[in-house]
């Protein structure tokens, strides 16, 4: 058990060079005038031909790809992103500001569609074959054709289009006003929901929730049509057992055969599933986010792409990396400690 | 492989499928008499319009556009929006009708590519085992490391715009789950007898790969990548919503929505009165996309015994 924790610990940091190497990569592909225009707050500098050669050279633009590359990473280690345009601000400071919003939508979305989705893929086996299992099953295909981009303004057109309840953006302006003005609101985590509660303030409580059911209806309905899917079936291959089959033999409970014997083991695999979901996630945040005009982290990598605003994408892709390789060490640390027969390998 | 066939035709589910590919297929085949293009490059969306606000279905071409063809001596083909126009006039159901040529290039480019990329170095890894299969697969995880979309988004970004840009970012970063599948079945059937003797015989490493594993393991990858054409054709769609993918006016799906997003919520007192600018560029892609799901989705019923409920 330790010895795989360790093993897989030691892989982190062969994983983390390669991301960045490969992020590097792509980095280059732009010429050393685009790569500084990452890093110069006005544009007008990038005019005078010796401001820029001197800067070129600052900044190792212009060195061999090997050097280039520590250079490169040894400003990202010291939080020197460069300078975002599309924010205008700098950029670690811009990831700072919109991450707890992003945060907040991922976290609501997350969490329903565990616990749920798993409720509905066991019972959608149990089932297997009859209408209910039919039912979640075209559910889930049609779930799973149809793009973000499309069911979310679909949602945009109908909540708030036609019915006008559910609004985008993050707050209303009133209860804006109140959190960045009012001193008696205090920010403790940055989520607004939380941090609405905290302050025992149920009407801003409120119109956060209202403006985030919308994005995580958008964001989180692939995750539902996936993880179902896969809870279906993982836990269709253990009903066939036959230890479930000795386990309704000895003239268990049926109830207690499907919860207590075959769920258990049927969730095994959902766990790696529920990591990548988390995954696919991180991508849909971009779409949701730029739909609903949430102001995240998503929704400030798109207009930097539209923008061309070469760092902050970079940024953004690399943070995400980050992220997505530290989730992927935690599931597979926690599919170890529930399968045996990981650890004992 | 006639059971095979039996079964997608006698299944509901995938004869929908089928039946949309085919209709798609013709559309795709068509496109030329269905909407006949304008200029030299049938790709481009013509304009029917020089306004900015989307026009209702059924409207004519606008007078000052007609005199901008006549000017350039080109032919008017037809003269109404039948499915309205997009932000910009431009024309939507040209758009659909020479967007499924786009999609069906998408769709197959990418994935021929990128499973190609993927059997490669899935089969290398398996079959050589040791420092070179620990090797790519690392490489394989690095590479899996960003979420899909961002990493397409990222090298779209810094490409530039245009559709095979779109394409080679979409391969660049779409080959790990066709290496991790071919892989995980060589490493398995590379144990069998019959390339136990094949080696034995002293046949190259190349050709037994290529001549004995391959036919042997390639089905489930085969079924993976007919799934996968939806999801490509999707993530090309969605880069082309942010607004990184297809140029400007170029008969896209996804660009077509990306379009209708101003839109959507309606103008006061006429709340989805633009419906039209999302809802045919919407339907095209879904149906699209749920046909080779459909397809897919049975395929892969039938082929995995396990789900059959026939064991």
């Amino acid at each position: 058990m330790l010895s795989y924790i360790i093993r897989r610990l030691l892989l982190l940091p062969v994983i983390l060079f390669g991301v960045t190497f490969l992020i590097f990569c792509v980095f280059s592909l732009l010429s050393p005038m685009e790569r500084l225009a990452t890093y110069v707050r006005d544009p007008g500098t990038l005019k005078n031909p010796q401001s820029t050669a001197r800067l070129i050279s600052k900044y190792h633009l212009d060195d061999p790809f090997p050097m280039g590359y520590f250079n490169w990473v040894k400003r990202l280690i010291s939080f020197d992103l460069g300078w975002s345009q599309s924010a205008n601000q700098p950029i670690g400071e811009a990831i700072r500001q919109r991450f707890p919003a992003t945060l907040e939508l991922v976290l609501y979305s997350i969490i329903p569609v565990i616990l749920v989705g798993i409720w509905l893929g066991v019972i959608s086996a149990v089932h297997h074959n009859d209408m209910l299992d039919q039912t979640i099953r075209v559910t889930a295909i049609i779930g799973w054709s149809l793009p973000t981009f499309i069911f979310g303004l679909l949602v945009l057109f109908i909540f708030y289009g036609i019915l006008g309840w559910l609004p985008p953006g993050r707050l209303s302006s009133w209860a804006q006003e109140i959190i960045h003005t009012a001193e008696s609101f205090r920010s403790y985590t940055g989520l607004i929901t939380v941090d609405a509660l905290l302050n025992g303030n149920l009407a801003i409580f409120w119109d956060a929730l209202r403006h985030l059911i919308a994005p995580i209806i958008t964001l989180s309905y692939i995750s539902w049509a996936y993880l179902l899917r896969i809870t279906r079936s993982s836990m269709l291959e253990t009903l066939r057992k036959d230890y479930v089959r000795t386990a309704r033999a000895k003239g268990l409970e049926e109830n207690i055969v499907i919860h207590l014997h075959a769920k258990r083991n049927a969730l095994i695999p959902v766990t790696t599933v529920a990591g990548m979901m988390i995954i696919s996630m991180l991508g849909g945040v971009m779409i949701t986010e730029t739909i609903f005009n949430y102001p995240g982290l998503g929704f400030w990598a798109a207009t930097s792409a539209q923008q061309l605003d070469y760092g902050s994408v970079i940024s953004f892709a690399l943070l995400f990396a980050s992220i997505m390789v530290i989730g992927n060490l935690i599931v597979d640390i926690s599919y170890a400690l529930i399968d045996p027969r990981v650890r004992l390998e | 492989m006639n059971r095979i066939l039996r079964k997608l035709f006698s299944n509901i589910a995938s004869l929908i499928g089928i039946i949309l590919l085919a209709t798609f297929v013709l559309i795709a085949v068509l496109a030329p008499f269905i909407a006949p293009p304008f200029s030299e490059d049938p790709y481009t969306i013509p304009r029917m319009s020089w306004e900015v606000k989307p026009q209702p279905p059924g409207s004519p071409m606008s007078e000052d556009i007609r005199q901008v063809y006549e000017f350039m001596g080109k032919e008017i083909k037809y003269e109404k929006a039948l499915c309205g126009t997009a932000e910009g006039g431009y024309d939507i159901f040209y758009g659909l009708i020479w967007g499924t040529r786009t999609a069906f290039k998408i769709g197959i480019i990418t994935v021929f590519f990128s499973m190609l990329v993927g059997l490669l170095i899935g089969s290398i890894s398996a079959y050589f085992g040791g420092w070179i299969d620990e090797i790519l697969m690392r490489i394989t995880d690095i590479f899996l490391s960003f979420p899909f979309l961002v990493a397409a988004m990222v090298l779209t970004t810094i490409l530039g715009r245009g559709l095979d840009k779109v394409m080679i970012a979409l391969i660049v970063f779409g080959w790990m789950g066709y290496a991790r599948v071919i892989r995980g079945s060589i490493l398995s059937a590379k144990e069998e007898t019959y390339v136990i003797a094949a080696k034995a015989l002293g046949v190259k490493d190349g050709k037994i790969i290529w001549k004995h594993l391959l036919p042997n393991t390639i089905f489930p990858v085969l079924i993976q990548a007919s799934m996968n054409i939806g999801s490509m054709v999707i993530t090309a769609a969605a880069l082309s919503f942010l607004g990184v993918g297809a140029p400007v006016g170029y008969a896209d799906w996804g660009q077509m929505v990306s379009f209708a997003r101003n839109w959507i919520i309606g103008s006061p007192g006429n709340a989805g009165g633009y419906w039209y600018t999302v809802f045919y560029p919407g339907v095209f892609i879904v149906l699209f996309v749920l046909a080779w799901n459909l397809v897919g989705d049975t395929l892969r019923d039938i082929l995995d015994p396990r789900l059959r409920g026939e064991l």
